[in-house]
């Protein structure tokens, strides 16, 4: 069978010795900065992207893979244990994840959402194993306009789930494409924007982008609050395994929720974030209690946790495929290919098997570190938390400043992060998120080469995108998609999931 | 008129601005046509976009509800400067002073960001950060960075 013999070399791949290790580097340090608040996997990946030149590419992907899916496992220790999520999918952990913890069931809580999460990502990892090859060979099939349609459709996904206002989201994403247009014009060759500074006609480099609003930015604005909103506590943490009862509620809920993750995770620009959402939505839905929910229902955490791990999974299909990132941190592993000189797309799983495969497998072999990782080293993780903001503040903004100045080994792109420093404050003062305008700077110059070649095509003919029926399909789902988030009851909704804010 | 949202209103102001900047500056490139696009074409239009959404925003700056009127709230100066600072000070200096000079002295610029500064901390940090780094990217990672003054 293929599928079998494609897994076999994917896990001759992923478990030599050298692969092994930096999936567990990358697991620990995802773990690491999901439990740390404000330190995501964005920056993270960033931080990191100059320093991979050094690895061979497929151990840095799994490397890189490990750091985002061990950001989900880690983001609901501090979602449960002091009702910091970590990480943004993990927000609806937080709701009853916390409520079972102050009624002394954090270990519970922990441990079921650790479980779930794993059975969670082992479905995603055959999933994404089995379903891979039917769409790369679809993504064949994709010309201009369906390329067009597709990231129009991932970025109308990022905006709809980006939280806040839906207007100003949409903002960010087209000043993220816009920024995409300081380079040189890849039809005409002629640069652009660029105010005859030679260093900007290659365009700016969107580690530096993410970087300078990421972890510079979110560093001002966190020392611009008073201290005590930083502050955390932990309570001690006991019992850690799930009576049968427990298992009797959460099994069901983890089914449901990663069946849920495992089909929205592929969904462009949706992933793990609209996966736990829906997915605690649904349970709270069918439940015979639904008033035990927020109030520490058992169900109310499983679900959410397993969807999004699955989501997670399942959210590396349109990337390995078809090239296309559909969310901040895919497009940052695009720009990791990138950099190792390979070019992502369809070709990827032909071209080296080794790679594709070996990624896939070894999303399988971090999960099952994350549970080792996860279930006995709870207490130490904890004790991280207690490393004062103070201490911990220069660190990140140590090494995105080595980083940054590595990317090419010049102060302009120091410069530029500067630049992007002041410019996360002030998205930040004004209620803007940040991680759509990432989206759209990535997708930005393959947007346009792509809608100005369906154009040329089309002879100028914007129906072209209508025309045909798989890039028909995508802008009509698209603007269902704005419309739906739009109307005032499901904003309503929006507005309440992400009241935590 | 009164302003229901300050964020919302200087929102509207800087996407409008900033929409229009680049639509403007987008008209140096050949705008081609909708047959034959030019490298003006899609910038002007998303200039045009960014600025309408713009529009928006500032309109409902005055219609929203906000019952507090959604300050923006203060401007925190001090980890502004210091942070920003640091980043700009550490461009600067690398390629003169070297890393070995640099780096520690942007740590404790940074530090003094916090209104925890102490002087102990900060030079504890730039000690721990200058020594784990240099192991890490120029003796681990062979990172190309200016180790001495020139």
């Amino acid at each position: 069978m293929d599928l079998v013999n494609n897994l076999y070399i994917g896990f001759q791949t992923s478990l030599s010795f050298y692969n092994l290790w930096y999936a567990f580097i990358g697991c620990a340090l995802g773990t690491l900065i999901g439990v740390l608040p404000g330190l995501g996997p964005i920056a993270t990946i960033a931080m990191l992207l100059p320093s991979m030149y050094t690895l061979e590419p497929t151990s840095a992907l799994i490397m890189l893979a490990g750091i985002y899916y061990g950001a989900q496992y880690g983001g609901s220790t501090t979602a449960i244990l002091i009702n910091v999520p970590g990480e943004a999918s993990s927000i609806v952990t937080a709701l009853d994840g916390y409520q079972m913890a102050r009624k002394g069931r954090a270990g519970t809580a922990l441990a079921v959402s650790a479980l779930g999460s794993f059975f969670a990502g082992t479905v995603g990892t055959l999933i994404v194993a089995a379903f891979a090859p039917p769409l790369t060979a679809l993504a064949f099939k994709f010309g201009a306009p369906e390329y067009f349609a597709l990231m129009f459709l991932g970025l109308v996904g990022a905006v709809v789930l980006a939280s806040g206002s839906l207007v100003k989201a949409l903002a960010m994403v087209v000043l993220g494409l816009l920024l995409g247009q300081i380079n040189t014009d890849v039809i005409s060759a002629v640069p652009r924007f660029s105010f005859g500074i030679p260093e900007l006609m290659d365009g700016i480099n969107f580690v530096v982008i993410a970087m300078g609003v990421f972890s510079f930015g979110e560093i001002i604005a966190n020392l611009g609050k008073p201290a005590e909103h930083r502050e955390v506590f932990v309570k001690a943490v006991t019992g850690l395994w799930p009576s049968k009862e427990d298992f009797k509620k959460a099994t069901p809920a983890a089914l449901r929720g990663t069946a849920l993750g495992c089909i929205l995770g592929v969904l462009p620009g949706a992933g793990p974030l609209l996966a736990s959402f829906t997915s605690y939505t649904v349970e709270k839905k069918i439940s015979k209690h639904p008033e035990e929910f927020g109030k520490g229902a058992i169900e109310g955490v499983a679900a959410p946790e397993a969807a999004n791990n699955a989501g997670a999974q399942t959210s590396f299909i349109p990337m390995l495929t078809l090239g296309v990132p559909t969310s901040a941190v895919m497009a940052l592993m695009v720009g990791a290919m990138t950099i190792m000189g390979i070019q992502p797309g369809p070709t990827v799983m032909t071209s080296n098997p080794g790679l594709f495969w070996g990624l896939i497998t070894s999303m399988w072999i971090g999960n099952v570190m994350l549970v080792i990782l996860n279930l006995p080293l709870i207490g130490i993780w904890i004790k991280l938390l207690t490393v004062p903001y103070r201490f911990l503040f220069p660190a990140i903004m140590a090494f995105c400043a080595i980083g940054v100045y590595t990317l090419s080994n010049s102060s302009f792109d120091v410069y530029c992060a500067a630049v992007f420093a002041v410019a996360g404050l002030v998205f930040n003062k004004l209620g803007f998120e940040p991680a759509p305008l990432v989206l759209g700077f990535v997708l930005g110059p393959l947007m346009e080469e792509n809608l100005r070649r369906a154009l040329l095509m089309g002879r100028g003919d914007w129906s072209v995108f209508i025309t045909s029926p798989i890039s028909g399909t995508m802008i009509v789902m698209s603007f269902v998609l704005i419309i739906v988030t739009a109307l005032p009851s499901i904003k309503k909704k929006r507005q309440e999931v992400f009241v935590e804010e | 008129m009164k302003i229901k949202s300050q964020r919302d209103f200087f929102s509207g102001l800087l996407l409008i601005f900033v929409g229009a900047a680049f639509a403007i500056g987008a008209t140096n490139y050949n705008f081609g046509a909708a047959v034959r696009p030019g490298p003006g074409y899609f910038p002007f239009g998303l200039g045009i976009i960014l600025a309408i959404l713009g529009v928006i925003v500032f309109v409902t700056s005055f219609v929203r509800h906000c019952t507090d009127g959604d300050p923006i709230g203060s401007i925190p100066w001090r980890p502004l400067l210091c942070v920003v600072g640091a980043i700009v000070f550490f461009g600067v200096f690398l390629p003169i002073l070297g890393f070995v000079i640099t780096f520690p002295l942007m740590i404790v610029l940074t530090a003094f960001a916090s209104t925890e500064f102490t002087w102990k901390d900060a030079l504890l940090n730039a000690l721990v950060l200058t020594v784990a780094s240099y192991a890490i990217f120029i003796f681990g990672l062979q990172l190309n960075i200016p180790v001495w003054p020139v």
